[in-house]
């Protein structure tokens, strides 16, 4: 039951204590007084007046009794209500809505013919509980991430220790077991009434999917990706099941589509199951050739996001906690003693999977001090939307001054703007971790921060500006411990030589750019991305001097730029992208580094990009939208739905069209010097 | 007093929503409010009627009131009055705030150690150091596995991906008709009708609760995963259970993606062996999957001779229907099955109720009959088996099986001893079960040379009867198209044994049983090498299979007994199905006034009962384990250890206990600690002999020796 509610019977049974006296004394004088009142005004309450107690128990019983009446009644109507009559409103408002892609293609005669596998990002897939400690009792296969997350506010400390890993392993705290939920249930909806997978789910439906020819490969994404294999042995079943499916639609290959996070475990996958046992599948050198037709990446982090150090620096990332956003208020106030940020900190750097998405390629894909491949870049207003327009802002930007993009972390708004020669740099990584002068409100939440002390601090803040490479070394540097579990399981390089052996060790393999494609040449890649939207690119830092906080670092909020064509906005320098991945991260490998025959992609697998451009919802009925480039919303984008489904039904890249863009990623890419 | 009348139906319209508790805590108490308000609700004029009157009592006085007295004075100036809608909404406020108050104690408040459950066997035999060994299985049975919806017609708009069997059942409310359509199975084929597809929901979740609060497997689980069981090696082979076996390969391959299963789990578990527990129909569904994972492809599915003996460590049958139910007939007959049918028992009054035309039953019928799967319950073996005219394996047993804490039965036991002489006298005439169904009484209890030899095939179905009114053409039951003189004919002082009421089945229902016996068979092989065994439709029956080749595979039949069963049914015309008024278009129905003369008598409302688990007869659950394919006979030729485990009903001592925890019916067994226990043990990784051989507290061994089976 609702909080509020249970709060009103309290209060009544309060007021009756107090009352009873006064009222009763009350009481007497009515029944004396009311017969003559009574007769002189209301002929009708005449007899009502006799036994009538007003007393404020009784109002107060009345008011519930009213509210909840009117509860019951709504829901009575609501219940039975036609299920088409909030489209007939939505209808009757905005006019005839288009048929939804599923209804639209079964007309076409579309029909189901490759099986569809999902593979969900990080964050969306909901986990449950299967073994706890004492406090989670009764939760019992009960989500504990995703849902209605009502036990984040019930027993909050209880779930962020479920929630979190073993500091060491990155496996399982003894006597803590928490789980995938499998099946399309897994991330169909993350939340109640907030999709993920279902629209994408009930169009392919349409045309004759059902749950022998979809699968959701449902993974624990707190964990390392060859970590799910060891403990779930996830990689094995993704397998198992994709041949199965393969066999049982008659030989037709699958169309993987992942997503977000979904897009590098599968990346991870395809060298996995090529690979030979113990390490690998044992799937043999030409599984992916047999198995997969097409990999759909959706908002695929390929080259990782900013988002992630972040995230990891000072536990400010918008999207990793998707929790955050959805309670913005709460994680803010004094449950948690001030610390909500602290425990989201440590309970997430016990997640090796946020370390996939640290930037990859370090200064050549990023940028360094003077130079990025966004440069020149200009947010286009939505009013703008011409081609023509955009291309002037290009050659505009020459005049203007430039933001540093590749300047990931700056401390100071005058740092990230200075040329680099003007910046003076005094090595952190040699600096001498002093003692803790931690205060004792931080010893219950043990970040990694309280073994650097002062000293570190203040070197790390004197360094100044941190590029893609650097911020590897800054990590590493704050946060030994994660990042040498981290760098067990995963790497941001680039590779010189890609036959070097070293190189089927499977920490590379969630790295585009240290790994091969599989030799699949009738495989296709598809990178499809929502653009039009503001993404975090860089930071700029200050060290925070509130004594509350045991996180030495914060965005610094304040450095902001007032002209609305600014990319600087709360501390944040913003690209092109769908929100959370910058269009670079998402569409270089398919714009560039694999396009053609690289030595990246031996085998000269097709690759396409497809861009949509986001247009927010018109109103309020339209959810979130069917033209979204959001990050999770675009899910719901009525064209990218249209295009898996084509390719589900038997279509090619070819058939859709080809590429189709809307940003400036050729020419960002091309800026890129990459060997290929 | 319209006002008060409206309100309180208003009232009451909402009341369907909240919890029932409430409901009926309202229902009590406005009557007895009720007179207190009428005479003052009768002077309320007519105009006043509509308008609904305002609170008058802003809430924020309340405080201030109690604190100064000196402001009574204007507050009384407001008039007070006591309508009736005020008394409503108080009532259910001061309710809601009781309610509330009780729930947030109950939360609040620790249990007291008297109301704690008993440890449950998952926590003990895990200090006792029981782990997870091997991968588990678990195959449901028929009714109790979640359907929904993928496709479907307009009037099910908005249930995409919904439960349409399981959880709430509130479609059924909302809109019946659409929601049978939606469950029938195609007429002809057994399969899908065209535009709807509605799909067996995957994963734990199928089966786990039948509707909420209604556990089947969820307790089971518990304890596993308490052992250590998992996602990874626990899992939940849900299958659409209204086909026909060999369709859910067909249509959705339930088959190959169990095979697949099974081989992923026994790899990445360590090459541990799988046991696999089903239960009720589950046990010959997953007979039949034992028989097509061996046999080459097409028809099979292709694992090779060994496959079995590679994967499978142990059965663990739960009230296994191995030789059938006898209810599955009286269900198909006349739609009378109280198990088949969960949602009447749901929903008894819905069913009987005019919302659907005073048709239900032959709705139910309908779609009931269009299941190939409850063909498969059939009584398998026949005569041999179940009995023949005069004689039947159960004759002679005593009707008071249960305990005598149990609170329905006392009374008999009590019974039994002052008419000692009575039931002597009884057991000289002994039931004759065989007669699975017999017309009126009389015809139960008559030497068979006096029962009327009625060959079934000369009885003419004579075409079309011209008497069948439009009403009843509505819903079509393959009735229709018998004519009156027929069924008298079919009626006539005539009894049916297991074999004999097959062809009364062909009779009354041609279609379906053509349909259903491509898949299905009910006899016992002559010879079991004989190559028409091999195609699938005996697979799923015991006595025209043999057991795979695997030695080392162990089989349990684990089931309850201490309840009385449906065994066999005294039947009758139903009157009403001649006159006009077309009330039944079923022309049979058990004759419920049939008694037996003591009270302690198997005969109760027309029905013979035997020892069982109130669904499953005692012999269809354990025969096979306890003969048929004990030791190495032709059913069971590499000669696999069989174990036959019983669990003594004992009903729950208090409410408290819920569905209880040593219950043996077959649903609530799942939840039994003692066969919780065995399965854990199993699964942990011990054999029979150490769980402790067979354990048999009814005199199962003797029936299945009077059984005259060749082994």
């Amino acid at each position: 039951m609702p909080l509020l509610r249970r709060r009103k019977p309290s209060t009544a049974s309060d007021d009756k204590d107090k009352n009873e006296e006064p009222e009763s004394k009350d009481v007497v004088e009515d029944s004396q007084q009311k017969p003559h009142e009574s007769s002189k005004t209301h002929k009708r309450a005449g007899s009502g007046s006799q036994k009538v107690r007003w007393s404020c128990v009784d109002s107060c019983c009345w008011f519930i009794g009213c509210v909840c009446a009117t509860w019951w009644f709504l829901l009575f109507l609501y219940n039975a209500m036609p299920a088409s009559f909030p489209q007939y409103v939505t209808e009757a408002i905005t006019g005839p809505l288009p048929d939804p892609p599923g209804v639209k293609l079964r007309k076409e005669g579309l029909m189901a013919k490759h099986p569809v596998v999902f593979v969900p990002g990080i964050v969306t897939g909901g986990l449950e509980l299967w073994e706890g400690k004492h406090c989670a009792d009764g939760l019992f296969r009960k989500r504990l991430w995703g849902g209605t997350f009502g036990e984040v506010y019930k027993r909050p400390l209880c779930w962020v220790e479920h929630m979190s890993l073993d500091n060491e392993t990155g496996l399982d705290p003894s006597g803590i077991r928490v789980r995938p939920v499998s099946g399309l249930v897994a991330a169909d909806y993350f939340a109640p009434g907030y999709f993920v997978w279902a629209v994408l789910i009930a169009n392919l439906a349409h045309i004759g999917y059902e749950e022998k020819n979809m699968y959701m490969a449902a993974y624990d994404w707190r964990l390392s990706f060859q970590n799910t294999e060891v403990r779930d042995q996830t990689l094995s079943r993704i397998k198992s099941n994709i041949e199965l499916m393969v066999a049982t639609n008659g030989g037709r290959k699958a169309v993987i589509v992942p997503h977000s996070m979904g897009v590098l475990y599968f990346l991870h996958f395809m060298k996995w199951v090529e690979a030979p046992a113990p390490m690998g599948g044992g799937g043999g050198p030409d599984w992916c050739a047999k198995h997969i037709k097409a990999v759909m990446n959706i908002g695929g982090p390929f080259l990782g996001v900013p988002k992630a150090v972040a995230g990891l620096f000072s536990a400010e990332a918008k999207d990793v906690a998707v929790a955050r956003a959805l309670a913005p208020g709460f994680l803010d106030n004094d449950i948690f003693r001030l610390q909500t940020l602290e425990h989201v900190m440590r309970m997430t750097r016990t997640w090796d999977s946020t370390m996939s998405m640290v930037p990859k390629g370090g200064d050549t894909i990023w940028g360094a001090f003077d130079w990025a491949p966004e440069k020149g870049y200009t947010f286009r207003g939505k009013k703008q939307k011409g081609n023509e327009t955009r291309a002037a802002n290009g050659k505009d930007g020459d005049k203007t001054k430039y933001v540093n993009y590749g300047r990931v972390i700056s401390f100071g708004k005058e740092v990230a703007e200075a040329p680099s020669s003007e910046i003076q740099k005094l090595d952190f990584r040699g600096a001498v971790k002093g003692q803790s002068i931690a205060n004792n409100t931080c010893r219950d939440v043990w970040t990694e921060y309280h073994d650097m002390g002062i000293g570190g601090i203040k070197a790390i803040a004197e360094y100044k500006v941190y590029t893609a490479d650097s911020v590897i070394d800054l990590l590493n540097f704050v946060a030994p411990k994660m990042m040498a579990r981290g760098a067990a399981h995963f790497s941001y390089g680039i590779a010189d030589d890609l036959d070097d052996p070293k190189y089927s060790h499977y920490k590379y393999w969630s790295n585009p750019l240290e790994t091969k494609l599989p030799d699949a040449p009738e495989m296709e890649i598809f990178s499809l991305y929502g653009v039009g939207i503001l993404t975090e690119r860089a930071y700029v830092y200050k060290v925070n001097q509130s004594p509350d906080s045991c996180i030495p670092f914060q965005i610094d909020t304040s450095a902001h730029e007032e002209e609305e064509e600014s990319c600087l906005k709360a501390g944040v320098y913003h690209v092109d992208g769908d929100e959370t991945v910058p269009v670079l991260s998402a569409g270089f490998m398919c714009a560039k580094a694999w396009r053609g025959k690289t030595r990246f992609n031996p085998s000269g697998i097709k690759t396409h990009i497809r861009e949509y451009d986001h247009s927010p919802p018109a109103n309020l009925l339209e959810g979130r939208g069917t033209q979204s480039g959001a990050h999770v919303d675009i899910m719901g984008n009525f064209a990218l739905i249209e295009d898996i489904m084509r390719v589900a039904a038997g279509g090619s890249g070819s058939d859709l069209g080809g590429d189709q863009v809307h940003s400036d990623i050729f020419r960002w890419s091309e800026r890129i010097d990459l060997e290929l | 007093m319209p006002i008060f009348t409206r309100n309180c139906i208003f009232g009451a319209n909402n009341m369907l929503m909240p919890p029932v508790l409430r409901f009926r805590k309202l229902h009590f108490f406005s009557p007895s409010k009720e007179p207190s308000v009428s005479p003052e609700g009768s002077q309320i004029t007519p105009d006043e009627d509509n308008t609904v009157p305002a609170p008058k009592h802003p809430l924020p006085s309340c405080a201030g009131k109690s604190k100064n007295p000196k402001e009574r004075t204007p507050k009384r100036r407001r008039p007070r009055e006591w309508r009736c809608i005020d008394t409503c909404c108080w009532a259910i406020g001061y309710f809601c705030t009781a309610w509330w108050l009780l729930l947030f104690i109950y939360h609040s408040l620790p249990v007291p150690a008297m109301l704690q459950p008993p440890e449950s066997p998952g926590t003990r035999l895990r200090r006792d150091g029981v782990t997870a060994v091997h991968p588990v299985v678990l195959v449901p049975g028929i009714v109790t596995g979640g359907l929904e919806l993928w496709e479907g017609r307009p009037c099910s708009e908005g249930l995409f991906r919904k439960r349409l069997w399981g959880g709430w059942f509130t479609e059924i409310l909302r809109r019946p008709l659409c929601w049978l359509e939606h469950l029938s199975l195609d007429g002809e084929t057994g399969l899908d009708p065209p535009g709807i597809r509605v799909r067996a929901v995957p994963g734990l979740v199928a089966a786990d609760y039948f509707a909420p609060g209604y556990f089947v497997w969820a307790v089971l689980i518990e304890n596993l995963a308490k052992i250590g069981y998992e996602g990874k090696n626990l899992h939940m082979a849900a299958y659409d259970w209204r086909l026909s076996f060999h369709n859910t390969e067909i249509r959705d391959q339930s088959f190959s993606r169990l095979k697949s299963k099974i081989e992923l789990m026994y790899i990445t578990n360590g090459y541990k062996k799988v046991v696999v527990v089903p239960h009720s129909m589950g046990s010959i569904y997953f007979l039949h999957f034992l028989k097509w994972v061996e046999a080459p492809p097409p028809d099979g599915g292709g694992g090779g001779p060994t496959w079995s003996a590679d994967h499978i460590k142990a059965v663990v049958n739960i009230g296994a229907t191995f030789l059938g139910v006898p209810k599955a007939v009286s269900n198909l007959f006349s739609a009378e099955g109280r198990d088949i049918a969960y949602a009447r028992a749901l929903a008894p009054g819905l069913l009987d109720s005019e919302i659907l035309k005073l048709q239900t039953l032959e709705h139910v019928m309908r779609v009931s009959r269009s299941w190939d799967s409850i063909v498969s319950l059939l009584p398998k073996g026949g005569e041999a088996i179940w009995g023949d005219l005069d004689s039947s394996p159960e004759e002679g047993q005593a009707c008071s099986f249960s305990t005598k804490k149990s609170p329905k039965l006392s009374e008999t036991d009590l019974n039994s001893r002052n008419n000692s002489v009575k039931s002597v006298s009884r057991v000289k005439e002994p039931t004759k079960y065989g007669r699975i169904i017999a017309f009126g009484k009389r015809a139960s209890e008559l030497p068979s040379s006096q029962i009327p030899s009625l060959n079934i095939d000369e009885i003419s179905r004579s075409s079309r009867t011209s008497d069948a009114n439009s009403s009843c053409g509505e819903i079509w039951t393959e009735y229709n198209e018998m004519s009156r003189e027929s069924m008298v004919k079919v009626a006539e002082n005539t009894a049916y044994t297991a074999t004999t009421v097959l062809d009364l089945l062909r009779f009354v229902a041609p279609k379906m049983m053509r349909r259903a016996e491509a898949h299905f068979s009910h006899g016992i092989a002559d010879d079991l090498d004989d190559p028409k065994y091999r195609h699938y439709k005996y697979w799923s029956n015991p006595l025209e299979t043999k057991l795979p080749d695997a030695p080392d595979i162990e089989m349990y039949c684990l089931y309850g007994v201490g309840i009385p069963t449906e065994r066999s049914y005294i039947y009758k015309l139903s009157s009403t199905s001649s006159s006009g008024q077309c009330k039944s278009s079923i022309p049979f129905r058990i004759d419920s006034s049939v008694d037996g003369e003591t009270k302690d008598s198997c005969l109760k409302g027309g029905v013979h009962f035997v020892d069982g688990d109130e669904s499953v007869p005692a012999i269809s659950a354990a025969f096979m384990c306890a003969k048929g394919w004990r030791g190495k006979t032709r059913f069971n030729p590499s000669g696999m250890e069989t174990y036959v485990r019983e669990y003594k009903h004992k009903p729950p001592g208090s409410l408290w206990e819920g569905r209880g925890m040593e219950s043996g019916a077959h649903v609530d067994i799942m939840g039994n600690f003692g066969l919780i226990e065995d399965v854990l043990m199993i699964a942990g990784g011990a054999s029979g002999r150490e769980i402790g051989g067979d354990r048999v507290y009814s005199d199962v061994m003797k029936l299945s020796e009077r059984i005259n089976v060749r082994l």
